[in-house]
């Protein structure tokens, strides 16, 4: 291979994965160029499967073609890696603490908490529901009258929960659950998330987001008896616009 | 920062691998704390009041002022106290670390985990799932990221030998409780090599309990466990009440059998 085509920057994402929005965030918060590419996640690239054996998953971030993996961790490689500017995590180390740890709850609770939403019926989605409430009423406590969670830096929380947001007109449309209603004080600093061009760029449109869904769900009920079958194994089907570079 | 005027106090209990984390990185930065042991199935008050959401060990206070999540305690202590640093100041190499970290808790621990608690052919697919993970790691010390080093963190103890460090010593208890060959030093002589020296070193020594009390716990949960079972193909899973089987009368202590399961993990 030649010296120049390892140099630069490329992440291998999938449009609507809240995950690799995290990314593309992260990076137009940092001014810095990449390269987008779409993965067909049916039939993963060599590059993909090279550059993330373990797990196999995007998002993954190749820098000078060396990849990281973890859409979190991608996010702090980026805050690291251009100290210079836009700083994506605060100085104190008792902030700092706080913002992980917050992060972290927003990864292990939003992603399988909202796939309920869709995916199960009757009782189980009640359940399901009164989950999501609550997991949005701590981020509502949390957040308090913050800017954003952070204070008055837009960082690692805020970029880690706002592709959620994405996902809001899904779960009222199939769970009738309205997140605006349940955690109302979270409606000012989604707007202002909105507002900022990183973030407008990088995040899908509901209705998208919601048609996305509901093909998900036609070949979830080919799956019996509520078990929440994998998102990856079937999306290839479903494919959107290819953007092939983004600057942010 | 003054190691004499800040307050250091954590809350953690004996048998639990992620105590065991923050214990020594507070001993590797030579730090002077207070410790207060938890049980484990019943917090105390102040466990609930300083770990309010997930209500579990280890909780680290800093002048009154809680973190929890050992990766995230870990990393404020090495970014807190800043001699002998943990972490390498690369911002690749950092993400290489929290990689693996979140493969540790996110799938070696919960595999190992699942030996211990399953039977018969659940316990066999378990055991192989750990042998594939411990392929992943082997092959990043013969040939990967670690490729040369005598820790995962280099000449020295880096965060990364913590996190899998402690709990690694669960692998040797199951091995002698379960009756099952999971580190075999000649399909991963790395990995083994790796953990002898780890062992080794002071600061470990004197943060991981005697192995004999390590086995008597083990061996009192695994016999608890079996006993409430009604299926013995039943393979409940790491923190989880068991589900299906069980009587009503046993869901507690089912339950307290999840919570004890969870602190085993690495």
């Amino acid at each position: 291979m030649a010296e120049g085509e390892n140099k630069g920057l490329v992440l291998l994402d999938f449009w609507v994965s809240p995950f690799g929005q995290r990314c593309r965030i992260a990076l137009a918060e940092k001014g810095v160029e990449y390269e987008y590419r779409e993965e067909n996640l049916r039939d993963k690239s060599p590059l993909l499967l090279k550059s993330n054996p373990v797990h196999k998953k995007i998002p993954v971030l190749i820098h000078d073609g060396k990849p990281v993996c973890e859409s979190l961790i991608i996010v702090q490689y980026i805050d690291e890696a251009w100290p210079d500017r836009a700083p994506l995590l605060p100085a104190d180390s008792y902030a700092r603490a706080q913002a992980r740890f917050w992060a972290d709850l927003v990864d292990k609770k939003m992603y399988e908490s909202g796939t309920k939403l869709w995916k199960l019926k009757g009782e189980a989605q009640e359940e399901a529901k009164k989950e999501f409430i609550e997991i949005l009423k701590l981020l509502e406590g949390e957040l308090g009258d913050k800017k954003y969670f952070g204070g008055d830096t837009f960082g690692l929380v805020d970029i880690a929960l706002v592709p959620f947001t994405a996902w809001f007109y899904s779960y009222e449309a199939c769970a009738n659950l309205s997140a605006e209603k349940e955690a109302p004080k979270l409606v000012p600093w989604v707007k202002r998330c909105r507002e900022r061009e990183s973030v407008s760029k990088s995040l899908p449109d509901p209705l998208k987001v919601y048609e996305f869904v509901c093909f998900l769900k036609k070949l979830c009920s080919w799956h019996v008896n509520g078990h929440l079958c994998r998102p990856e194994y079937i999306v290839g089907g479903f494919r959107h616009g290819r953007l092939t570079s983004f600057v942010g | 920062m003054d190691r004499s005027s800040s307050s250091l106090k954590f809350l953690g209990s004996w048998a639990d691998s992620h105590t065991h984390r923050v214990r020594l990185a507070l001993e590797l930065k030579g730090l002077v704390f207070e410790y207060q042991e938890e049980d484990s199935v019943d917090p105390s008050p102040a466990l609930l009041l300083h770990s309010p959401i997930y209500k579990k060990v280890p909780a680290l206070l800093h002048d009154g002022r809680p973190v929890v999540e050992s990766l995230v305690i870990l990393q404020y202590i090495d970014e807190t106290w800043t001699d002998n640093p943990i972490m390498p100041a690369d911002p690749f190499e950092r993400a290489i670390v929290r990689f693996w970290c979140h493969f540790a808790d996110d799938k070696l621990g919960p595999a190992v985990g699942l030996v211990f608690s399953s039977v018969g052919e659940g316990q066999k697919a378990a055991v192989d799932q750990v042998h594939e993970n411990l392929q992943l790691l082997e092959r990043e010390l013969r040939e990967g990221a670690f490729k040369g080093r005598r820790f995962f963190g280099g000449d020295n103890i880096g965060l990364l030998d913590i996190v899998l460090g402690c709990g690694s010593y669960w692998l040797a208890v199951f091995e002698e409780v379960m009756e099952v060959k999971l580190v075999d030093p000649d399909t991963f002589p790395l990995f083994h090599a790796w953990l002898r020296d780890f062992e080794e070193q002071k600061e470990v020594k004197e943060t991981i309990p005697p192995i004999d009390k390590l086995l008597e716990y083990a061996r009192g949960i695994r016999q608890m466990m079996l006993s409430l079972s009604t299926d013995t193909t039943t393979t409940p899973t790491i923190g989880a009440p068991a589900t299906g089987n069980t009587t009503s009368n046993n869901d507690a202590a089912v339950e307290e059998i999840g919570l004890l399961q969870e602190s085993l993990v690495l």
